[in-house]
């Protein structure tokens, strides 16, 4: 596995996850230190396109064998993509998790929200906690 | 007393030095005083192993069973034949005593079973996923139903009133917990009303429930009856009888999304109604759903072939209060006398069984038909066990063939009923013509002397009161 | 062993070969489609293996030694109570009195096997503190998802309708997962140092969720293996708030004939009589799960019962099915339960005797007691330490967490390296509370010996791994299969053999 990275075009959220902000859109998924924690990803279990998802709350699932853990929307917004190849080669959020690990693509309903979200130095501070 | 434990004063005295207390008792201390029980429990005194069995003997002796008494009855599960090896091999140490197996390095021998039993299931109810087991049939079907809820986010059930009452029963009572509305739909000569089905189901039904052979021993005609549960997209489950999944087409053919039933006639006693256990297979679609237990087949890190719990994240240790099920320990020990019997069938065996099960129950159907004031509740085919009405009260006809040391059937009026003074009658490969015949007989004797009030029967009955022992 | 490669029963399979023969059909017999229509009927039988008995007879007792089991060695599960099947109640439960007996075979004539029922009733009951009992569920978390709807029950029939079941965060999983089945919410309560209540937070939970508390889940001693000192306070609490107090069976090993849940003040209790009463595990089952009730509850308890009645005019007693049971919640599955267990659970207390259980309820905790002290002892004192350090009752917990600091060892590989020294290791990572956890329950069948065998493994386990961490982390080279690939086992789940 990769060693721990946290890029720093990034924000994150205190649960571990990350969103890539571009415009009104933004990609989500989870941290390097989550995948480390969680294990080897088996199954990703996506919401459907179309659907809400709020701040905060939880909006996915990621399993490995002896774990499940409820994925964490950094931000609102509504589901415009999900990343389908994860069905097939869920690995990916282990071997690349802010690039091929993608989860879903969403479009912001309330962009503001970044602000509340973490830097790539507050969260690397909040781990080291 | 009889003791399993080995500790000598002289070991005790070993263990409290080391452990710093003078005495075990100093160990309860942490009880607060008030909840220590302070008396001896009362129960007798302990006893020597063969004054146990002595007892346990004599409670025995006063149980008619399939040896004392030719057993008819069946209504879930029969008294089949269950080979020696079948003994022989579920009393090995090693595969009675292990627990569950969460170190697979030392449990490859229960997990390639749970994975042969999984293969053998599949190929039963012709659905690609099956798992290790539930407790016995009508949990199954209880456990269906949740997860056809969690399924299609529903929460209404249509079941056919052919589904075994203990089934329904159960259904019901698990649904008031988890909160789901359940309809029933009546038989009309013996199956299911399609018309009556179709109509019942709508877009909030989360599953249609059938049973084939149903209660009433009629074969359903799954695949047409399932097409409004389609239509819905509503799961179908379909309760069946392993034995003949040799002969009818199994439900994965006829458009089931879930077989299930109740595995005892595959290699599990009659033991007074448990421990068996119960199937339950599905589509791939289901598999994430599915309760339970699961082998599934990997490698180890030198690259042997080995098998390991599978799909763990579905269960109560990992998924907590969102895990498909609740259950724990299921039946493992009955999974494996079910696999070998069906080794032991083989395939053409298990065919032939099917076939001679068919051809005497129509031989005893006709028999029976043929008796004065037995009548048959339905006409529709039938496989291995069969309904009729008698023109007598069915409880004292049965006392009176039990006389005969023949337990006739099953009385069905307590949950249908409608058949008041019906029987159901069951046959196995153990039930010999010339007892078919007897029993044709005996009923004959019975009806007649009921209806004639005749002379009582050998052993004191006093009709509906409750009298101790049998003879 | 490793050298030999798995190979299934089906593998093994030839045309033409068979085990059985069948009786003829001796009746005049009639073309099947005759008798059943042809789109009713199978095509093609289903794939069985075609095989002969001997076959059959060396594929699984060779299957069988690829197994570890209690027989052959020591298991110190923990909560699993891994205590010896004794072999007299396979005979007994193999009587065909017993074994032959239909379940609807008229009662009249099965007073053998209801009386047997109703004694073990009036045992558990006695055991247990709370009379009225119901043999009816399969396993423990059956019998919870019984007790969760009996409360359910009891409240409907006062007019409550509540929502919530409090639940220890360390809490089986069973435990939660029985409550969303009976369509309640989980609210955790927290878990104090010494692996009891929290109380501050339980009475926290009861006020936030005032009304809404339908009941408190918990088991005592607790998952530590302490008895939570605090009972009787909790039990007031749920009881002033006006819900149940259930109590998982699990850990009775420790109490039996020294305490008594129904005396704690627990409503409903269930048992594992493959804990306790020597049932044995098979691999997975059969168990049973029977539950006890105080008064306000037995009219909910499923139906049918097993009642023993007075007998008229000079007869003795005799013991029936009630069905009359209006209030009931109904059944719980088919016929009268897992009677097979009952026997032999039956049999195993009329040989302990109440002497018998209060004997092994406290060795069971001197057991666990002396193989805690010797593993303060040594490398393991260091390495392992106690989760929480006081007199334990039937079990204990370590944490691995100086282990894994230290050693670089996770206590799953100590765990995998026991099983090359030909022990099964203890429950890891359970309960979640603690570190690395580590929980140990010897049971009372264990010699002295065992458990010093056992803790000198450990030591030998931790002395290599000051050396050689490496040879854990890769363990276990001596078992028929080394570690599996649980992920390729989940990413691609191969769950039946697939015929070419």
């Amino acid at each position: 596995m990769a060693d721990a990275t946290y890029p720093d075009d990034l924000r994150y959220h205190e649960e571990h996850d990350w969103a890539r902000i571009e415009g009104d859109q933004a990609t989500f998924g989870i941290t390097w230190y989550a995948q480390d924690s969680l294990g080897e990803v088996v199954f990703f279990d996506p919401p459907e396109v179309g659907t809400t998802i709020q701040k905060d709350s939880s909006y996915a699932e990621v399993e490995s064998v002896k774990a499940v853990s409820d994925v964490i929307a950094p931000m609102s917004g509504e589901v415009v993509e999900v990343n389908d190849a994860l069905q097939d080669t869920p690995e990916q959020v282990n071997e690349d998790p802010y690039g091929g690990g993608w989860l879903v693509k969403v479009r912001l309903t309330s962009p503001e929200e970044a602000e509340t979200l973490l830097g790539v130095e507050e969260y690397r501070k909040m781990l080291d906690r | 007393m009889t003791r399993y434990t080995s500790a000598t004063p002289d070991d005790r005295r070993q263990m409290l030095d080391a452990i710093g207390v003078g005495s075990a008792g100093e160990l309860f201390e942490q009880i607060p005083e008030p909840l220590r029980l302070g008396r001896p429990l009362a129960l007798p005194d302990g006893m020597g192993e063969a004054e146990v069995y002595e007892r346990l003997a004599a409670l025995a002796e006063r149980n008619a069973d399939a040896e004392t008494e030719v057993c008819f009855v069946g209504a879930g599960m029969y008294d089949h034949y269950v080979p020696a090896i079948v003994d022989a091999i579920t009393s090995r140490s090693e595969f009675l005593t292990p627990y569950t197996p969460y170190q697979p390095e030392i449990s490859q021998g229960g997990l390639q079973v749970m994975f042969e039993f999984q293969t053998a299931m599949s190929e039963l109810t012709g659905l690609p996923v099956s798992n290790a087991g539930l407790y016995e049939g009508p949990s199954s079907v209880a456990s269906a139903g949740y997860l056809a809820m969690g399924a299609t986010k529903r929460r209404k059930f249509v079941v056919s009133r052919g589904v075994h009452p203990h089934s329904r029963e159960t259904l019901a009572t698990y649904s008031a917990g988890y909160g789901a509305e359940v309809v029933e739909v009546g038989l009309e000569d013996g199956l299911t009303g399609a018309a009556a089905l179709a109509g019942a189901v709508d877009g909030e039904t989360a599953a249609v429930f059938l049973q084939s052979p149903n209660f009433l021993g009629a074969v359903e005609d799954v695949e047409a009856l399932g097409v409004a549960a389609k239509e819905h997209g509503a799961l179908l489950i379909v309760a069946c009888d392993p034995m003949t999944l040799g002969i009818l087409k199994p439900p994965g053919e006829c458009g089931a999304d879930i077989a299930l039933g109740e595995g005892q006639p595959l290699g599990n006693r009659l033991d007074f109604g448990g421990p068996s256990f119960g199937f339950f297979c599905a589509t791939e679609a289901q598999i994430r759903r599915m309760p339970g237990r699961i082998a599934g087949e990997t490698e180890d890190v030198d690259g042997r072939r080995g098998f390991v719990l599978a799909l763990q994240t579905r269960e109560q240790h990992i998924r907590r209060e969102k895990a498909t099920n609740n259950i724990c320990t299921a039946q493992a020990l009955n999974a494996l006398g079910a696999m070998v019997h069906l080794a032991w069938l083989g395939r053409q065996g298990f065919r032939e069984l099917g076939e001679l099960l068919v051809q005497r129950t129509a031989y005893a159907r006709e028999r029976l038909a043929a008796v004065d004031g037995v009548e048959l509740t339905h006409e529709a085919p039938v496989a291995r066990e069969f309904a009729v009405r008698l023109d007598a009260p069915v409880k004292k006809v049965l006392d009176r063939v039990a006389d005969r040391g023949i337990a006739a059937g099953y009385p069905l009026g307590r949950e249908y009923p409608e058949f008041e003074d019906g029987l159901l009658v069951a046959i196995t490969e153990r039930r010999t013509k010339a007892q078919i015949d007897e029993l044709a007989e005996a009923l004959e004797a019975a009806i007649a002397a009921e209806r004639n009030q005749g002379p009582g029967p050998l052993s004191p009955h006093t009709g509906d009161k409750v009298t101790g022992g049998v003879t | 062993m490793q050298a030999e490669k798995a190979r299934t029963i089906f593998e093994k399979s030839k045309p033409g070969r068979r085990a059985a023969a069948l009786p003829a059909a001796e009746v005049p017999e009639k073309p099947l489609t005759d008798l059943i229509p042809s789109n009713l009927l199978r095509a093609e039988p289903p794939r069985l293996p075609e095989i002969a008995e001997p076959e059959i007879v060396r594929h699984y007792n060779r299957l069988s030694r690829r197994n570890f089991d209690l027989d052959s060695g020591f298991y110190p599960l923990g909560s699993c109570t891994m205590k010896h099947n004794p072999r007299l109640n396979e005979r007994v439960a193999a009587l065909p009195g017993h074994a032959r007996l239909h379940p609807a075979q008229d009662p009249r004539r099965a007073q053998g096997a209801l009386e047997l029922m109703w004694l073990l009733q009036e045992s558990l009951g006695e055991i247990c503190g709370l009379p009225h009992v119901s043999l009816q569920p399969s396993a423990g978390s059956h019998g919870e998802l019984a007790g969760l709807l009996l409360t359910r029950a009891y409240h409907a029939d006062r007019g409550e309708e509540r929502t919530k079941v409090l639940a220890p965060d360390t809490s089986h999983g069973t435990n939660p997962a029985s409550v969303t089945m009976a369509g309640y919410e989980v609210v955790k309560v927290a878990t104090n140092e010494q692996g009891g209540v929290e109380m501050d937070d339980l009475r926290a939970k009861l006020a936030e969720n005032e009304g809404e508390v339908a009941c408190l889940m918990l088991t005592n001693p607790n998952t530590l293996g302490v008895f939570d000192e605090n009972i009787a306070e909790i039990a007031k609490l749920i009881h002033e708030a006006g819900g149940t107090l259930y109590y998982d069976g699990a850990n009775l090993n420790a109490v039996m004939g020294h305490s008594r849940p129904g005396d704690m003040g627990f409503d409903i209790v269930h048992v594992n009589l493959h804990k306790s009463f020597s049932q044995p595990h098979g691999g997975g089952g059969p168990g049973a799960g029977p539950i006890a009730v105080s008064d306000r509850i037995e009219p909910y308890l499923p139906r049918p019962q097993v009642v023993r009645r007075e007998g008229a005019n000079g007869d003795g007693p005799s013991f029936d099915l009630d069905f009359e049971r209006p209030k009931s919640i109904g059944r719980l599955r088919g016929f009268q339960g897992n009677f097979g267990v009952f026997v032999r659970s039956y049999a195993y207390i009329l040989s302990l005797g109440g002497d018998g259980l209060s004997e092994a309820s406290e060795t069971a905790v001197l057991n666990a007691n002396y193989l805690k002290a010797r593993l303060a002892e040594g490398r393991a004192g260091e390495r392992l330490p106690i989760a929480f350090d006081r007199h334990c009752m039937h079990e204990f917990v370590l944490s691995g967490k100086p282990m894994k600091r230290d050693l670089g060892l996770a206590t799953l590989d100590l765990a995998k390296r026991l099983l090359d020294f030909g022990f099964h290791p203890p429950t890891v990572y359970f309960p979640l509370l603690v570190d690395e956890a580590l929980m140990v329950e010897p049971t009372e069948t264990e010699t002295k010996e065992s458990l010093d065998a056992f803790a000198d493994a450990i030591e030998q386990i931790l002395a290599e791994a000051e050396d050689t961490p490496d040879l854990a982390r890769n363990a276990p080279y001596t078992t028929p299969v080394r570690r599996l690939d649980e992920v390729k086992a989940t990413r691609q789940p191969v769950v039946r053999q697939q015929f070419g």
